[in-house]
């Protein structure tokens, strides 16, 4: 059956921020669904807040609307493209929330819109819990025992029929948000109330517990004439009750008879039946009790997911590309296999090696946050790794998560001299246990430790669940290491025991760690013995047909040989390297604050770039959520992890042109000496530069040579260092560790007690790195500015002004583009720096600079001569593909060839606002300060800057209010600034709740103000209780010292869980004002990137 | 060596091509041949190890890790292994599953016990793609010879399937009735069916369990009877169907079995699957040919011509029916959409149907089972 006709043009709406539960995997599928719709001619009109996304590139969607996705503002859209149809299943729960919405607000009908993928029934019935357990009875499958409660006194009513734990999950949140474990009736009330105010639809769904079964998930596709297919199955190592996104899992399923498995497949096709998903792919989680095989259905997302990505990377079938072009009429049999190109996409891939994803968490970012892994998903990231076994892809998954994991490190038990182990100690005994019995995500490594330390497996499976396949794989690895240190310690490794270690995945610098051998001792000896890794394809089939697709994977394979061609002893390798010119682009690793999708989004840029310039581009990444790990984004892909061994290896055998180690972030920013020592060409700036930015001495001797400022510094490598240092300087100031990514440890210390406390926490923890510390410029302006360079001509990519003062992580931080305050000769004098660092650096491409300003000083905070966070946001702001034009720039090209010699200087306001996870972590401070904590940002564009400013909170989820009570609680230095913005408020029809001192500060200039207790006060209703109590709309609230941010604490948590807008700085809170003042003026009106850029969004009645 | 951490003796795999794999011995120790064909299904090892249409071949399982969850007593499909040799890249020396835990024994165990021998730790990767280029051949894995020329030159000594009769190795040599129903979580295999309404005899080539328990449960009163029972005892026995199973080798040689089809078609009601649809074809004129490297594995999509729809169904076979000699013989019904190969055929006016591949699963998806209900249906009248 062919595509349909009878529609032409398609909106597809995207997933927004990058937020915990929900990433970067649905810009890969974005984006996929964007060139299959574009490929069979549809027009497709795509919305979507998140400018670090490939899909929002203008190249991608015919028009691409980066606009808060709310049902009004999609609304907006819909009137103004007139769509013929929705497809709703591509951008996680957040486009099918907006879906459901537009429908049942007769958006869809009254526009003639069609729901393509799925119907507003089906998506209902796989969502709403209670719905979901009907249809499953319906068609005789089980559900573990459950109720839906609205009330508190529902849930009391249900739960005297179970027994505890029970699970609790709010319904239609993403990522669990708001659910838990409850093994108590108290805990149990609590986690009602938290999951009724999480729920869009205050409803609660309460369960029988199934924890420390076996859980299992399938992806299922099915095409309009009811051909259903499985595309992967993947089985959690952890068990029950840690969320899927946090439980290390496997694909394929491993411990399922084959009659299980057909039983739990034959389930599958049942439900996506039963649940009515017509066209596309489906995620369905069972339960499996270990002790009978007993089955329970779990739940369904009836659109791709975040599964889904997992399952195209690992098996190499495009679940997203297929789904869309089911969603337009074609039947799996009429759809090619890309990879084998012979056969159809109707079919069941099937692997030959083993994968493996492990989340990556940011707990580090979150000290006060409970680490414990639950039903509520509190991962950032993922790697995944490929291996012929098991134990080979477990191991390489660990080097993959760039936690500076080569291994199954030790993590209790000391090693003695001679590398034997000592017999552990109780106290160490006690410690493995104690940590194997809660789930955390280092588990994986006291699994190992416990091994070590004697316990056997049957009691390791016992705490944890875990089903013993696997603990007995890791056994196996733990046990080979024991050789390996018996076989050093008596002689050295015999090739075989070596042969076998790398089979089993592991890397030379952990037996190095081992053995006490060097890495290249170690590796000489694997060479001469004829042990090098070999590259074997991804093809979805097992070697059945032959692949057309270099998708490659790392692995370590016996030789084999023809006795009547001679003995060529060669393990077989698939990679066939080709003789054209090509570049290696090293990606960016797991995605984790500070380090996320903007780094992806670069690489993609890189491989679209090298392909115009004539190169074979090939990609070397271990993400399975992002674009440039899809198999069609490179002309090759290596999936492995970014370490120097691994991308050595890959190295050797493409013999690159070079390789570009600037546009993935710190992850091959670290590997670009050791590179270049081993004498890879590294393009673009050299690598010596990116030293000199990150060395301070070598720093400020170049900033000295061309006489720029930076605030007063210097470095510590002790307490009392730290302490004459800082004295020196003058409180407050900032300290740091020398190599940080994201503001890792990042503080600002007010006085000596505070310093001394923070050295002694950081010096603890990196001995060998300094500490720096750097004046803290108290209210100073800051400014991020992205420039490209030739090597010669350097033009400013964009000037990004901070909304809050400086102290705010940059990542952290929203900003303008242009700047909304700073005058022509600051942005002049910024411009000139930027030029002389970038000349002085000899920049071949991206540079970041950060500057503060303070009093008509213009201060360098810092200089990253690479791609940095902003460079999506700055590409779609001023219309200009900035990581393509570098990656040009590394290969050869000027900017004067490419066209780009001025600074580009769009019409309109750009603004980048940040996304943070703060709800997810109950009990975290939301403060910013110097480390980052956001996961993700949006973008709002607009004429002007309220309106630009308005889209992006909008789009971060921060409802500004237009009528209400706003509370304004401010420290003293803060009161005279934010006079103006209560006058406005008070004008535009808002009451103020002010605490005592800040009413009286505003009473007596005129502004009515009702006077509110602070918490501290101790009497009753305080500020908390009127937030809690819905009398508050917006929050303003600055603080100052430690007792001030601890007492402001409880506001600014009740109000994240309320949902409620809070500014902590006065240039937010102002900014916010003027935001509410344009809204209410004059509305917000929806314009195309493409119309931005080609400069027609000033149109009568524009935004 | 240390392959499993288990000392393990060398094995050595060799082709006729002279292709030589160094392993590590799995299972019995000892020196087997056969023809050497890879199958890609992920799960159901025990199911194909004990499948008698294995006869004569050495498998290679793609699928690296083995031995997972074991072997029980019950996931067998027939009263043996068949399987010449099995080729594995690791197997699991751990398997974990509660249906293990009910008395099962590990894939060493299992193999050896029962005399079969393996290879493990070689490239299975590199074995499946070389024959997929140059096609199944025979091989031999040895434990006892270490020299592979020696090896080779066995290899090549060997005969090949074509033109063999394998199914006189392989089926019954008394006629039995079946009592087994397919098989679920809380009771394992039943027992209790709705009720019989349809007698059938059921000639067996090899026949694999499943397929009389998927008889057995959709109504049937199954008689097995040996491949070379006349069709005159056949029809003594008055059946309401006669059923045509799946087996070894080459349709071809398998003469006497076309004969008895010839003289029932048009009489009874008939089915076939694998060689028994190879065989029927044969019957009634076509022609049947060998693959390259065959099909097996459960993922091979086959449309339904009448219906457009496509099943994911199981598949184990080197031989197949040649689509050009069909024409006039049989009407095409289900095609291959990897290759274009005939996948069934059917002639209504004798009241006959085959298939080639495995609608009674086993290791594979279930698909296709609604095929046995054509089965009564037909028999129904």
């Amino acid at each position: 059956m062919p595509k349909r006709t009878d529609i032409r043009r398609i909106l597809l709406i995207g997933s927004g921020p990058i937020v915990i539960g929900q990433a970067c995997e649905f810009d890969y599928s974005g984006t996929q669904a964007c060139k299959a719709l574009k490929e069979d001619g549809y027009e497709v009109v795509l919305v979507n807040s998140n400018p670090a996304t490939i899909m929002t590139d203008p190249d991608f969607a015919d028009r691409t609307y980066v606009e808060p996705i709310t049902p009004e503002m999609v609304e907006r859209i819909i009137e103004r493209e007139r769509p013929d149809a929705l497809l709703p299943t591509m951008g996680g729960q957040t486009a099918l929330n907006v879906s459901v919405a537009l429908a049942e607000r007769g958006v869809l009908e009254r526009h003639g819109v069609e729901l393509i993928g799925a119907s507003i029934e089906a998506i209902k019935k796989a969502e709403d819990r209670e719905q979901f357990r009907q249809a499953m009875w319906k068609i005789g499958l089980e559900v573990p025992g459950s109720g839906v409660a609205r009330t508190l006194d529902e849930a009391n009513e249900l739960v005297k029929r179970f027994n505890y734990p029970v699970i609790l999950r709010p319904s239609f949140t993403l990522g669990g948000t708001g659910g838990g474990i409850a093994y108590n009736r108290e805990e149990f009330e609590e986690l009602v109330r938290h999951g009724l105010d999480a729920s869009p639809t205050s409803e609660v769904l309460i369960e029988e517990s199934v924890i420390g079964w076996k859980e299992y998930e399938l992806e299922v596709m099915r095409d309009k004439l009811d051909n259903v297919v499985i595309i992967c199955s993947i089985e959690n190592l952890d068990p029950m009750g840690v969320h899927t996104g946090d439980s290390i899992t496997v694909a394929p399923a491993q411990t399922l008879t084959d009659k299980e498995y057909q039983l739990m497949r034959d389930a599958a096709l049942r439900i996506i039946r039963e649940i009515g998903v017509d066209t596309g792919g489906s995620n369905i989680q069972f339960s499996v009790n270990p002790r009978n095989g007993r089955m329970y259905v779990i739940e369904m997302n009836p659109r791709v997911s975040r599964s889904s990505a997992l399952a195209s990377k690992a098996t190499g079938f495009p679940i997203a590309k297929i789904a869309a072009k089911l969603a337009v009429g074609y039947t799996l049999d009429e759809i090619p296999n890309d990879i084998t190109r012979k056969t159809p996409a109707c079919f069941e891939p099937t692997i030959d090696y083993v994968v493996t994803k492990i989340p990556r968490f940011a707990f580090e970012k979150f000290p006060k946050a409970d680490p414990t892994l639950t039903t509520q998903m509190k991962s950032v990231g993922e790697v995944m790794s490929i291996g012929r076994t098991f134990k080979e892809s477990l191991h390489k998954a660990l080097r993959s998560l760039e936690t500076g994991s080569s291994g199954f490190e030790r993590v209790v038990l000391q090693r003695s001299r001679v590398g034997t182990l000592h017999a552990p100690t109780d106290v160490e005994k006690d410690a493995i246990l104690s940590w194997l019995k809660t789930p955390r995500a280092e588990r994986i490594y006291y699994i190992a430790e416990a091994m070590r330390a004697g316990i056997d497996v049957a009691k390791i499976h016992e705490l944890t669940g875990i089903d013993p396949w696997f603990l007995n794989n890791i056994k196996e690895i733990v046990d080979l290491e024991a050789r390996i240190v018996e076989a050093s310690a008596s002689g050295g490794l015999s090739s075989e025991l070596l042969r076998n270690a790398k089979e089993w995945g592991f890397s030379y610098e952990m037996l190095s760690a081992l053995t006490g051998d060097d890495v290249e001792v170690l590796v000489k000896r694997g060479s001469e013995a004829g042990i090098e890794p070999v590259y074997k394809c991804v093809d979805t089939c097992a070697a059945e047909f032959e692949a057309y697709t270099p998708y490659l994977y790392s692995t370590y394979e016996r030789p084999f040989y023809n006795i009547t061609t001679g003995r060529s002893r060669r393990a077989e390798c698939e990679s066939a390297p080709t003789g054209n010119r090509k570049v290696i682009i090293l990606g960016s690793g797991p995605n984790r604050i500070g380090q996320g999708i903007e780094f992806d989004y670069c690489c993609v840029h890189a491989s679209f770039a090298l392909r115009e310039e004539g190169f074979e581009s090939i990609m070397v990444n271990c993400n399975p959520e992002t674009v440039s790990t899809d198999y069609d984004t490179s002309d090759r892909l290596y999936f492995e992890p970014l370490t120097f061994e691994d991308v050595m290896a890959i190295v050797e055998r493409e013999r690159p042109y070079g390789v570009i180690v600037q546009l993935g972030g710190q992850t091959p920013l670290k590997l670009s000496v050791p590179l270049e020592r081993a004498g890879v060409r590294i393009l673009g700036t050299p690598p010596d530069s990116i030293d000199i930015a990150e060395d301070r001495e070598r720093f400020d001797g170049l900033l000295d040579r061309l006489g720029l400022k930076r605030p007063e510094s210097g470095i510590a490598r002790s307490i009392d260092e730290a302490v004459s240092v800082a004295g020196g300087i003058g409180y407050p100031v900032m300290v740091r560790p020398s190599y940080v990514l994201g503001g890792r440890a990042m503080e600002i210390v007010y006085d000596e007690p505070s310093l001394i406390g923070y050295m002694s926490r950081a010096v603890e923890a990196s001995p060998e790195h300094p500490v720096l510390i750097d004046r803290f410029l108290e209210g100073a302006a800051e400014v991020d500015v992205d420039c490209i360079s030739d090597g010669g001509v350097v033009v400013i990519g964009g000037i990004m002004e901070h909304i809050e003062e400086a102290g705010v992580h940059s990542g952290d931080s929203a900003c303008s583009l242009p700047p909304y305050s700073l005058g022509a000769d600051v942005l002049d004098e910024i411009r000139r720096q930027t030029r002389e660092l970038a000349r002085e650096l000899g920049v071949v491409g991206l540079m970041n600079v950060q500057f503060a300003i303070k009093d008509g000083t213009v201060y360098i905070l810092e200089v990253n001569p690479r791609a940095s966070r902003t460079i999506p946001f700055v590409s779609k702001a001023i219309g200009r593909p900035l990581a393509k034009l570098a990656t040009k720039l590394m290969v050869g090209r000027t900017l004067e060839e490419l066209g780009v010699t001025e600074e580009a200087k769009p019409s309109y306001i750009s603004v980048k606002e940040a996304v943070f996870p703060f709800i997810k972590f109950p009990g975290v401070d939301t403060l910013l300060g110097p480390e980052m904590k956001s996961t993700g940002e949006v973008m709002g564009i607009g004429m002007d800057f309220g309106r630009a400013f308005a889209k992006a909170q909008i789009a971060a989820g921060n409802t500004l209010p237009l009528e209400g009570c706003v509370f304004i609680s401010v420290r003293d230095e803060d009161k005279a600034a934010v006079e103006g913005v209560a006058r406005e408020l008070k004008e535009m029809g808002f009451s103020i709740l002010a605490t005592k001192g800040t009413a009286r500060y505003l009473t007596q200039r005129g502004i009515e103000a009702e006077m509110v207790y602070k918490v501290i006060e101790g009497m009753r209703p305080h500020v908390v209780d009127r937030i809690k109590s819905n009398e508050i709309s917006m929050v303003i609230n600055t603080s100052f010292g430690a007792k001030s941010v601890e007492d402001s604490y409880s506001i600014r948590r009740t109000s994240v869980e309320m949902g409620i807008p809070y500014f902590t700085t006065i240039a937010g809170a102002h900014a916010a004002t003027c935001a509410i003042k344009a809204i209410k003026k004059e509305g917000l009106a929806v314009r195309t990137l493409q119309e931005y850029h080609a400069g027609e969004a000033a149109l009568p009645g524009t935004g | 060596m240390v392959q499993g951490m288990k000392e393990r003796k060398r094995a050595i795999l060799a082709l006729a091509d002279g292709t030589v794999f160094e392993g590590y011995s799995l299972g019995a120790e000892g020196e087997v041949s056969g023809e050497v064909v890879f199958n890609t299904s992920m799960t159901g090892y025990q199911e194909i190890l004990t499948d008698p249409s294995y006869r004569g071949q050495i498998v290679t399982m793609t699928y690296t890790q083995q031995g997972n969850y074991g072997l029980n007593p019950e996931d067998i499909e027939s009263w043996r292994p068949w399987v010449e040799g099995f080729v594995v890249k690791e197997p699991s020396l751990y398997p974990s599953n509660w249906r293990y835990l009910k008395g099962g024994e590990t894939l060493d165990e299992y193999l050896g016990r029962n005399g079969i021998v393996g290879i493990c730790g070689i490239d299975t990767r590199a074995l499946t793609r070389h024959i997929r280029e140059s096609g199944a051949m025979p091989g031999v894995i040895s434990t006892v010879d270490d020299v592979a020329e020696n090896l080779v030159e066995k290899a090549r000594s060997i005969p090949g399937l074509l033109g063999r009769d394998l199914v006189r190795e392989v089926t019954c040599t008394e006629p039995y009735t079946w009592d087994e129903g397919l098989w679920n979580i809380e009771g394992g295999y039943g027992t209790g069916r709705a009720g019989v309404r349809h007698r059938v005899v059921a000639y067996d080539f090899g026949i694999k369990r499943n397929i009389l328990r998927n008889l057995f449960s959709a109504g049937c009163d199954v008689t097995v009877v040996p491949a070379d029972t006349p069709a005159e005892k056949v029809l003594e026995m008055d059946p309401d169907g006669i059923f045509l199973s799946n087996g070894p080798g080459d349709p071809e040689p398998v003469s006497y079995a076309q004969e008895s089809i010839r003289k029932l078609m048009g009489r009874k009601p008939i089915f076939g699957i694998c060689l028994g649809h190879q065989l029927l074809a044969l019957a009634l004129g076509a022609k049947s040919f060998k693959l390259k490297f065959g099909h097996r594995g459960g993922n091979q999509p086959v449309k339904d011509l009448t219906t457009g729809r496509v099943e994911i169904t199981a598949q184990n076979h080197g031989f197949a029916i040649d689509m050009d000699s069909m024409k006039g013989v049989a009407r095409l019904t289900h095609v291959n959409l990897n290759d274009n190969t005939v996948e069934g055929m059917e002639v209504r006016e004798k009241r006959l149907f085959s298939v080639q591949y495995h609608p009674e699963a086993a290791p594979g998806p279930h698909d296709s089972s609604y095929l046995f209900e054509r089965f009564v249906k037909m028999m129904e009248g």
